[in-house]
């Protein structure tokens, strides 16, 4: 087991200094990267412990999709700009500190509601009512409790999402007017007859042509 | 101690037996695609170096060794450095999971598949990493196109392996490639099948997808700044990849290192060269749609993506399970 706790404690490292020098980095970019390390590290962490099927989705979820659109969005705005905005008090809107203040020391209320948790009642494991076979692969296991015993909350947060999902498109949806789209059937079903006209000049006159 | 390094050493000796040949193949495959993409123009390709110009990879790669690399001053240097490395270990640590034979791969995962996927997705960073350090126009919008094409066609491609994982009950593999024993996926999904090649040409960034090194618009796209055995890494990354992709589409849905008929002289011949010969099938078919085909307009892209692609699939993935449940056919039971 020396090797396993070899690399519990590579992979620990690693995402603990990732996750430190996501806040620390000057550079927006690399705490975006750095971001992606650590969670590159905590799907290791988690296929360590034989929860590979979790440690897979986290990577194709996280890092596969939503670090990107992070980096997506990081690289497209400046944000590296406005960040010496946020902390200086003559931008109009006031500083970002007072709100970063609460949401912070809500997180500090919750870290201690979830340790002190853990202080009273120390046998949680042992109170779980899934019993854990060993012979079931690990995702036969997830498939099997989440679409039965907790179907009802799987389908609230799919809906949840959803209601997400279309709140931002409905709040970053603007129509534009003059937009030429491109329709096949009318370009495939344009025939000869109505495509070519055949007009009559007159000498000295012209033609007016109206689309 | 001592089981510890036999282990290392065992599994190192595997990896290089698997690697080695995958390079190797993939610097011929550059040459095959190059000769298939001339001989579908009626010009004659590479043919000077070697045989038939067969050695026209190791000339190339010689040429690139000796070249002089490049770091634009005004670059990110470490990422700069760090995205063609990228791009060359995740196209290689895919092969991994890719199985040859029955018992004849390196790692036999239970999420095989999910690895393979999740691989492919992170495959995104090396290119947005290139054109970000790079710290220059054209590869920026490359790197951009880019990130965007791959997210979308990654979408379908998970719903039409969901199509394959409700015939087979598994994520393992060789479990999905068993599965094909009667009957290969590619005839009851074959629309799914095209979809998936389809898609594979837009997860590798190839024509007709060839949108982020769009040479008319943006010069090379993210390669624009690189020069020497950085770019190389860069393009046997991207070929790695392509092979990567055809391995996955012949897994999937060509039953991998199974022979098309169980009688002698088809199964005398040995399990992994079934799955090359599809491998290089899938891989011709490739060369010549980049022969053939012109290249799509970026919001023609997106459209057929998220417009065409997904909705489809998902009606497939519906259809399939409810079919597998109406027969009683649905694995795992």
């Amino acid at each position: 087991m020396i090797a396993h706790s070899v690399f519990f404690y590579i992979f620990s490292l690693i995402a603990i200094v990732s996750a430190v020098m996501v806040t620390v980095s000057k550079n927006t970019v690399h705490s975006v990267f750095f971001l992606i390390l650590d969670f590159i590290s905590i799907s290791c962490l988690f296929i360590m412990i034989g929860a590979e099927f979790l440690g897979m989705i986290m990577l194709i979820v996280y890092v596969g999709a939503v670090a990107v659109l992070f980096l997506f969005v990081v690289m497209m705005l400046n944000v590296a700009e406005q960040k010496g905005q946020w902390f200086s008090s003559r931008w109009d809107g006031g500083t970002h500190i007072p709100v970063g203040l609460l949401v912070s020391l809500i997180i500090f209320f919750e870290l201690i509601i979830v340790i002190g948790g853990w202080k009273y009642k120390p046998d949680l494991l042992n109170s779980l009512s899934i019993n854990i076979s060993t012979e079931v692969t690990n995702t036969r296991s997830i498939g099997n409790v989440l679409y039965t015993d907790y179907i009802l909350l799987f389908q609230i947060s799919g809906m949840i999402l959803l209601v997400a999902m279309i709140g931002a498109i409905v709040l970053t949806y603007r129509e534009r007017a003059g937009v030429k789209r491109q329709s096949y059937v009318k370009q495939i079903s344009r025939e000869r007859d109505e495509g070519v006209d055949l007009v009559e000049a007159e000498k000295n006159k012209g033609v007016k042509i109206d689309v | 101690m001592d089981s510890y390094f036999s282990i290392l050493f065992t599994e190192v000796y595997k990896i290089l037996i698997l690697l080695v040949p995958v390079l190797v193949s993939v610097a011929m495959i550059v040459w095959l695609d190059r000769r298939v993409w001339a001989f579908v123009q009626k010009r004659r390709g590479p043919n000077v170096v070697g045989p038939f110009g067969l050695f026209q990879s190791l000339a190339d790669a010689l040429k690139y060794i000796f070249k002089e690399i490049i770091i634009p001053a005004s670059s990110n240097k470490l990422v700069f450095v760090l995205a063609p490395i990228v791009t060359m270990t995740l196209a290689l640590i895919s092969w991994a999971v890719i199985p040859f034979g029955k018992d004849f791969v390196l790692a036999d995962i239970n999420v095989g598949i999910l690895y393979l996927f999740a691989v492919s997705s992170l495959g995104v960073y090396g290119i947005i990493m290139g054109g970000w350090a790079s710290n220059s126009k054209y590869p920026f919008l490359g790197a951009i196109r880019s990130a965007a094409q791959m997210v979308s066609y990654e979408v379908s491609i998970g719903v039409i392996i969901i199509n394959v994982l409700l015939c087979v009950g598994s994520l393992n593999l060789s479990d999905i490639v068993i599965a094909q024993q009667n009957l290969w996926f590619v005839i009851p999904l074959f629309p799914m099948f095209v979809i998936f090649f389809i898609s594979a040409l837009a997860e590798t960034n190839r024509p007709p997808f060839d949108l982020p090194e769009a040479e008319a618009e943006l010069v090379a796209g993210y390669q624009t700044e690189y020069s020497g055995m950085m770019y190389a890494m860069f393009w046997l990354g991207e070929y790695a990849n392509i092979l990567l992709m055809c391995a996955m589409g012949s897994v999937l849905f060509l039953g991998g290192w199974l022979s098309p008929i169980d009688i002698f002289p088809f199964n005398a011949i040995p399990a992994p060269f079934w799955l090359i010969f599809k491998i290089l099938f899938l891989f011709i078919l490739f060369a010549l749609v980049k022969a053939t085909v012109p290249r799509y307009r970026y919001d023609q892209l997106m459209k057929l993506g998220w417009k065409i692609f997904l909705p489809f699939s998902l009606f497939y993935v519906v259809l399939t399970s409810s079919f597998l449940l109406y027969f009683d056919l649905l694995p795992g039971k």
